[in-house]
């Protein structure tokens, strides 16, 4: 039955598309915008409108080889060139390549007059020479809105924009035209959405907390499945990069293959192996329980496998780090050296998650690392809502496993209470848990370790100590007595008392042993006598016995003796026969 | 008269023989006899021959008026059935 539908399929093509070649935005949108037909991109000013599309005509001509039109009503030919040289792109020359033709309208109502009937055939007609003179695939139409700005007649204008949508289609362009968002549920001011009616996008600019979040949605897209979600999106030096909150599915690749911690007390704590690759490891605690010890420690133990690791700092800077380590004998200098460890450290608030988000996708492409680390993602909330990071961290550790990259994290917990949710909200998402907490005992603080969770694999359940020391980390366990679990000095005490008690108890011991020899050597004296004396009894016993039968033989003897000599034989008789 | 000296050179942006564009024609024309006899020069460019053109002069209506001479330059789009529209619009009738 399968076989059948499989052979099925082909007859129903799907809908083509052509790249736009803008980071993410593919992705959502399955492949790309309807080609040949228009799209309509909308949004407040100020959203990213223009740069969007002038960056599909850009793609379209360096990436796919297809020439563009870019018709802009609103900025010069110069201007558009110097706003996005900034992001790499070389107007001028793609001019003088004849891949991209910009073609600025230019409006004013002031040298305008109209008088009776007239049509856009002019426009037309520029556009169509355009398209012909380079081969174009690729249109742009920013912003149409502005022809309303400029012409009084509007139901002329209505009729010629369902004109050109029509001419555009049956030029066989791949189209994209702008418009302002308009006043209420329209998404634009003119209403431009009912001529275009194949693909819709909705650029958004929101601040919230005094940073800024570009965001994009996929209104509609007639026949085609697309992603629905608003999806961040910013704009940096390399132009529009859209990063989809979650991949469409579920559906990455595992390893089973382990990597090891570094403390090998923890490996062992771990199944024996340490974590999966790939996997999402936590670190949570409060101050100074040796979070970034731990990370750095890991860090250490992947480059020393010769895999390469990137360290995102928010907190320490770089420096500040390798020379704590030192202190506990960690050198991580070399493994920059050696180009196996990479650092990045900034201020959370530098920029918007969004921003962080782009610059860790980034370093990590560049770096190809087999771990990263995140210390600590707690400051993270300062430039973000609960739920803004916790999607930001889907999107990370999506992206990381997707890689086969092994991310830990650390993250503060303020409350010594041991809460079942972290912060940040991402103790469901990540693979590993690792608790370390301070216990306050016999006046002293000392850190305990244990496995929260540990997804997939057989972990201890036992609480163990933590000790920092120079020479680095390690686990011991922790005392179970009938006094509780110690840590620490009272463990150690503890641990002598029992040193103490055994000394006592092994010289008890051997007291009672020898009392015991005593007394079997005592006893076995007595039985030795004793036996002694039942043989000289028994010897008393025997001679009487013996006695009573010599003298029994002698009587008989004499007996016989007696009655020979009166039969008259003679003892010499007897002795001849 | 200053009036009588300036000269009038106007270009009328069309596309095809279309009935607007016609008309804008011999609006025009009739204009020009009547208002501008002597001092002025028609240029009919076609879009349909030479669609290069139409950037140069920022068309995107037809037909489409464009007084390059006097500056500045002006542009009436539609077929001129306004009179009263047309002469101000190039100036012809003081406002």
């Amino acid at each position: 039955m399968s076989k059948e539908k499989k052979e099925e399929k082909p007859n129903f093509p799907s809908l083509p598309k052509s790249q736009t070649g803008i980071t993410g935005l593919d992705e959502i949108t399955g492949g790309g915008l309807p080609q040949g037909r228009p799209t309509l991109i909308c949004g407040e000013a100020g959203c990213g409108k223009t740069l969007m599309s002038l960056e599909f005509i850009v793609r379209g001509a360096t990436e796919f080889k297809e020439p563009g039109i870019f018709m802009a009503f609103e900025e010069k030919a110069e201007e558009l060139a110097m706003n996005v040289a900034s992001l790499g792109f070389d107007l001028i020359k793609l001019q003088t390549d004849n891949m991209v033709k910009i073609d600025h309208v230019h409006i004013d109502r002031s040298e305008i007059e109209e008088t009776g009937e007239y049509d856009l055939e002019g426009l037309f007609i520029r556009l169509g020479y355009s398209i012909d003179s380079i081969g174009a695939k690729r249109v742009v139409l920013d912003t149409l809105e502005n022809l309303f700005s400029g012409l009084t007649d509007q139901t002329i204008l209505r009729a010629e924009l369902r004109r050109l949508f029509n001419f555009l289609k049956d030029k066989g362009v791949t189209a994209i035209i702008t418009g302002e968002k308009g006043e209420g549920p329209s998404l634009t001011r003119q209403g431009l959405e009912e001529y275009v009616s194949d693909c819709v996008i909705l650029l958004d600019h929101r601040v919230i907390n005094q940073i800024s979040t570009r965001r994009l949605r996929v209104i509609k897209y007639r026949g085609s499945q697309h992603g629905t979600n608003e999806y961040p999106f910013l704009i940096d030096e390399d132009g529009i990069s859209v990063l989809p909150v979650t991949s469409l599915k579920l559906g990455k690749d595992v390893s089973s293959s382990r990597v090891s911690s570094g403390i090998p007390a923890l490996d062992s704590m771990l199944g024996g192996h340490g974590f999966f690759k790939g996997s999402s490891v936590l670190v949570s605690g409060t101050a100074g329980t040796g979070k970034t010890s731990i990370a750095a420690y890991f860090a250490n133990e992947t480059c020393n496998g010769g895999n390469r690791c990137l360290y995102f700092a928010f907190e320490e800077s770089p420096k500040q780090i390798i020379r704590n380590m030192k202190s506990i004998n960690v050198d991580m200098q070399k493994h920059i050296d050696n180009n196996l460890l990479q650092f990045y450290a900034s201020r959370p608030t530098l920029y918007g998650l969004e921003m962080h988000l782009v610059a860790i996708y980034k370093l990590i492409k560049k770096f190809k690392p087999a771990a990263v680390v995140l210390d600590p993602i707690t400051n993270l909330i300062t430039v973000g809502s609960v739920s803004e990071v916790k999607s930001m961290l889907i999107r990370l550790i999506d992206f990381l496993q997707e890689e086969q990259i092994t991310v830990m994290f650390t993250a503060l917990t303020l409350n010594t209470i041991i809460s079942d949710q972290t912060d940040e909200g991402v103790s469901s998402l990540v693979d590993a848990w690792l608790l370390v907490r301070d216990i306050e005992y016999n006046g002293e603080r000392n850190r305990g370790m244990y496995i929260m969770k540990s997804r997939g694999m057989k972990h201890s359940n036992q609480v163990r100590e933590f000790v920092i020391t120079d020479n680095g980390l390690d686990l011991v366990d922790v005392y179970l007595g009938p006094e509780g679990v110690l840590t620490g000095s009272a463990r150690e005490a503890e641990k002598l008392k029992e040193k103490t008690g055994l000394a006592l108890r092994d010289f008890a011991v051997s007291r009672k042993d020898k009392e015991i020899m005593r007394k079997r050597m005592m006893l076995e004296s007595k039985i030795t006598n004793l036996k002694a004396e039942f043989e000289s009894v028994e010897d008393e016993l025997n001679k009487i016995y013996l006695e009573e039968e010599l003298k029994q033989q002698i009587i008989e003897k004499n007996r016989d003796e007696i009655t020979r000599m009166r039969r008259g034989t003679t003892g010499a008789d007897k002795n001849k026969s | 008269m200053e009036d009588e000296t300036v000269k009038y050179e106007l270009r009328l942006y069309v596309a095809g023989k279309t009935a607007k564009s016609v008309a804008a024609l011999a609006n025009l024309k009739k204009y020009c006899e009547e208002y501008l006899k002597g001092q002025y020069t028609i240029e009919v460019i076609d879009l349909l021959v030479q669609p290069q053109l139409a950037e140069g002069d920022q068309i995107f209506a037809i037909p489409t008026l464009v007084r390059k001479v006097p500056e500045p330059i002006r542009k009436i789009i539609g077929d001129l059935s306004n009179e009263e529209k047309v002469l101000v619009g190039l100036n012809i009738r003081p406002r």
